[in-house]
């Protein structure tokens, strides 16, 4: 009797499971925690990001724990989440009063307030750098010390944090529609299951969740030609929010009793769009809208790729899968897309049988009409 | 910042949430009630509805039973129990009659479930019209407008291609004469298990977010035009090569050392319960 | 033709934006064609009412733009309506306004009661299905549970619409234009439809094809006794077929009787312009 596929799985597993653990450990040397937030903060951030759980401390762990991988990181959080009460909504967040590290305009040369860089990679040259194989501490504190001195040296202007945002410029010209500020509690996708039509919490919601790879295809597919969004960026900021939660007792809470719980890392990104709208009259008239993208920590494209999704979404369109909110809200998870993939792993024999049977009546039945 | 796993991994708020839509999906059979799927420790497409229904129901007294295409010892199966126990503590059982709960892929064990117990299904695809519309807005109208003409069609067409329906696993099925329901994908010879089943069936799909259900006696009925009845899988003339039981799923093997096909009882627990039988009467022969 | 209508529509009003104090009122509304310019609201169907009769072909005639075809929309329940009524023969339930049903009731009456034949076939027929298939969509829809049955219903509907049979099982993405008008009106047919929409069926074919459908919806008409609103900006087409007609000008009806008399004796400058131009 050969070899039967069902019996042993449980060794089996454990062996597999001890297997991946050996596959971390074999190089004899482990990750610390600090030295992935502190050298790490891009992929820190998009774990953030992609697992919509803002705790760099967990993502790290996550990080060493799935051995940098990206998939895995975001499933652990993820799993993790689904075991933390939900016992708090913050308060609405104002980006306006967000603590700015990086701001710029791709609309205005001269933007109120002027453009901030930052930290960015956009203007490196992205030639492998050999000195870091053998960058030593001595070097980085040379380094450090040197640039501490350099910064004293440049003047300070005062109350750079806080900056205008670049629409309300263009909304005081009149070019954008004024709305009223709206605190409806948006819905949360994460105790609701979405329904279609999506509202634009939804939507947004799904959208920052999106695993960056996903988001930013859509995004290029619709730019490319297989959608009708050409966006100018208004604004792309990086930057530190802080969140407020409200007493859990609603009766005994006012604005003071607000509690300050900590701060955010976020990059928020304002598109503006052309498009035809109608006016009181019934006609139409070219106008601006915004997309919006937010995300935490830093990633700009996948800001500015939400921000596009938002206004494909935003309109309808039949021809073009990009902006078929099913097919992008429903195809962007990283753990459900990951997820499915991998199940295809899993054995199907009951099926496959099932397929077999089939396939065998109707060859069968074939032969009977043929002769 | 080490954390403890809460009972069942769910706080309690979860496990309500997802208990308030089974009990929808009970009161509404066949229909497919959406919740906010958690994301679990296992992979979407790996069982999670199934297991969101399974941790939201088990009490500490429970007996579970997990199954993957028919085995309790498969892979998959061995990495739910081992979750669910880490988490609960229950007792683990292979044995079909000794479970409360059944958590299973792509079967329905061989031997008759009771009312006292609870079937889970792990759902792939939770929609029977998801071949002929691929917009969930709208496969939701035609539930409510009950428009199935799609889902017959599929089947029509096969017939005009092959002469015959050809549905493998999954075949559709109406639910009380009202809701066309996906089975999930257990073989056509699984369908009629369905029917008026003692035991409340639940069904789980975690990555599309859904919850359905068969209570317990009603009527499920395989979806067949009057003149090309509903067929379940052949296995004319083979008899498990264990047990000898014929009048089961099987699956189909090759003898290593002969190269022929030979056949071996699907559900483990069943042959095992078969082989147990027979040794009795064996052993009962010849001590009475 | 003194009988009890097959379909009566009552004061339909479809429009798209608000109303306002200019274009609310029916007699002194100052609209510039169906359109406001105070609010910018568009009538595209205007307090239209009609009556068919059991086995007559009314034909709607008018130019594009004049709400033909959102009128047609809106009565096989493609389009919601503003308001207004419509009320089918059916025992029982001669007096339900149609208009207020659930979906589902509508959708019961589209498979029992209605054929719709759109100007263009994709959206009448599944292009990537048989054609067969495509028939036995609407008899399954209609409760038909019978292959055997359903095969034989499409064979001879296919047979009436010169579809070979030999290609009964292709899918209608491979054929010409006119012949998947034909397949539709084959699927139109199938249920047996006491009333069906034809919408500018013959636009866009062939000139030896146009005629053929002309002839195969005469003879359907004349087999079937089957009742038919006919959407047409031709009036050849109207000629031929329609037994009554109605002529539509920025969503009203502004002139109807018999075709004939319509044709011969125009009575409202718009149709007389219509009649002449043809000549």
């Amino acid at each position: 009797m050969g070899y039967v596929p069902v019996k042993g799985g449980t060794e089996a597993i454990e062996a597999s499971i001890k297997r991946v653990k050996y596959e971390r450990l074999k190089g004899e040397a482990i990750i610390e925690i600090e030295t992935i937030l502190s050298t790490m903060r891009a992929l820190v951030d998009q774990v953030m990001s992609e697992s919509s759980l803002y705790s760099p401390h967990l993502a790290a762990l996550a990080i060493k724990q799935a051995e940098g991988s990206m998939e895995e990181a975001v499933f652990l959080m993820r799993a993790h989440r689904s075991t933390l009460p939900r016992l708090y909504y913050s308060e609405p967040v104002e980006t306006e009063n967000m603590f700015v590290q990086r701001r710029i305009s791709a609309s205005f040369k001269d933007i109120p307030g002027g453009q901030l860089l930052g930290a960015t990679y956009d203007y490196t040259h992205r030639l492998l750098d050999f000195d870091l194989i053998d960058e030593k501490k001595a070097d980085y504190t040379h380094w450090l010390q040197r640039y501490f001195k350099e910064l004293q040296e440049v003047d300070v202007q005062e109350n750079i944090q806080h900056f205008p945002k670049v629409v309300e410029y263009l909304r005081n010209e009149g070019l954008f529609a004024q709305y009223e500020i709206d605190n409806t509690q948006p819905e949360d996708i994460t105790k609701q299951s979405l329904e279609f039509p999506a509202s634009r919490s939804a939507r947004l919601q799904v959208l920052t969740r999106g695993q960056t790879g996903a988001v930013t295809s859509l995004a290029y597919a619709s730019l490319r030609g297989y959608g009708e969004v050409h966006p100018t960026v208004g604004e792309v900021r990086v930057g530190s929010l802080p969140i407020y939660v409200k007493h859990p007792n609603e009766a005994a809470s006012s604005e003071e009793e607000e509690f300050y719980i900590g701060d955010i890392q976020v990059t928020e990104v304002e598109s503006f769009v052309p498009v035809n709208v109608k006016n009181d009259k019934n006609e139409e008239e070219l106008d601006f809208e915004i997309g919006y993208g937010i995300c935490y920590g830093q990633n700009e494209t996948k800001a500015i790729a939400i921000s596009i999704l938002d206004q494909c979404l935003e309109h309808a369109h039949a021809e073009y899968p990009t902006h078929d909110e099913e097919f992008v809200l429903l195809h962007i998870d990283s753990v459900e897309s990951s997820g499915f993939i991998s199940h295809l792993k899993l054995p199907h024999y009951v099926t496959f049988q099932s397929k077999l049977d089939s396939i065998r009546q109707v060859k069968k039945g074939a032969q009977v009409i043929e002769s | 910042m080490k954390a403890k796993t809460h009972f069942a991994f769910f706080d309690e708020g979860s496990k309500k949430e997802i208990r308030r839509a089974t009990l929808k999906a009970v009161a509404i059979p066949g229909y497919q009630v959406p919740f906010a799927s958690r994301e679990m420790p296992i992979a979407r497409g790996w069982g999670t509805g199934g297991l969101q229904l399974t941790l939201s129901l088990i009490g500490k007294t429970d007996v579970l039973k997990v199954i993957d295409q028919g085995s309790d010892e498969s892979v998959n199966a061995v990495s739910i129990k081992k979750l669910v126990q880490d988490t609960t503590g229950v007792q683990l059982t292979e044995r079909t009659e000794e479970a409360d709960i059944i958590q299973s892929r792509h079967r329905i064990p061989e031997s008759e479930l009771t009312k006292n117990q609870i079937l889970v299904l792990q759902v792939p695809l939770p929609e029977p019209l998801r071949p002929i519309e691929a917009r969930e807005y709208k496969t939701k109208r035609m539930h409510a407008e009950d428009d199935y003409s799609g889902a017959w069609l599929l089947l029509f067409e096969q017939i005009m291609k092959y002469g015959k329906t050809a549905t493998t696993a999954d075949h559709p099925v109406s639910v009380k004469d009202r809701y066309v329901m996906a089975p999930s994908p257990i073989p056509r010879f699984d369908n009629p298990k369905m029917d008026h089943s003692e035991a409340l069936i639940l069904l789980g799909a975690g990555r599309e977010k859904k919850i359905y259900a068969v209570p317990p006696y009603t009527s499920v009925k395989s979806l067949a035009f009057d003149d090309y009845p509903f067929t379940v899988e052949s296995f004319e003339g083979a008899h498990c090569h264990l047990c000898g039981t014929a009048d089961v799923f099987m699956d189909e093997l090759i003898d290593h050392d002969t190269g022929t096909t030979i056949y071996q009882c699907n559900d483990t627990a069943h042959c095992m319960d078969q082989l147990n039988k027979q040794e009795e009467v064996e052993v009962e022969s010849i001590y009475v | 033709m003194y009988e009890t209508p097959i379909l009566q529509v009552k004061n339909l009003q479809k429009q798209y934006g608000p109303g306002c104090c200019h274009c609310n009122d029916l007699e002194n509304s100052m609209l510039e064609k169906n359109f406001c310019k105070a609010c910018g609201t568009v009538y595209a169907v205007r307090n239209l009412s009609l009556e068919l009769y059991p086995g007559e072909i009314l034909g709607v005639v008018g130019e594009s733009g004049s709400g033909k075809s959102t009128m047609m929309q809106c009565l096989y329940f493609d389009t919601d309506i503003t308001s207004g009524a419509a009320y089918i023969n059916r025992p029982g339930k001669e007096l339900e306004n149609v208009f207020d049903l659930s979906s589902q009731q509508k959708r019961f009456i589209r498979n029992h009661d209605y054929g719709m034949v759109y100007q263009n076939p994709v959206h009448g027929l599944k292009m990537n299905f048989s054609s067969i298939g495509n028939i036995a969509e609407k008899l399954i829809a209609a409760g038909n549970r019978n292959v055997a049955d359903m095969e034989e219903t499409a064979k001879r509907l296919l047979t009436n619409v010169h579809i070979p049979l030999h290609r009964m099982k292709e899918e209608p993405e491979n054929f010409s234009g006119g012949m998947q008008q034909r397949v539709q009106i084959a699927k139109a047919l199938s249920n047996n439809p006491p009333i069906l929409f034809l919408d500018e069926v013959t636009t866009g074919l062939d000139l030896s094809v146009q005629a053929k459908v002309l002839d195969l919806i005469k003879k359907i008409q004349r087999e079937l006794q089957i009742s038919m609103i006919v959407v047409s900006h031709d009036l050849a087409v109207i000629r031929m077929l329609a037994d009554r007609t109605i002529v539509m000008l920025n969503g009203e009806i502004i002139e109807e009787g018999l075709t004939d008399q319509v044709l011969e004796d125009p009575q409202h400058a718009y149709t007389q312009q219509l009649v002449y131009s043809l000549l």
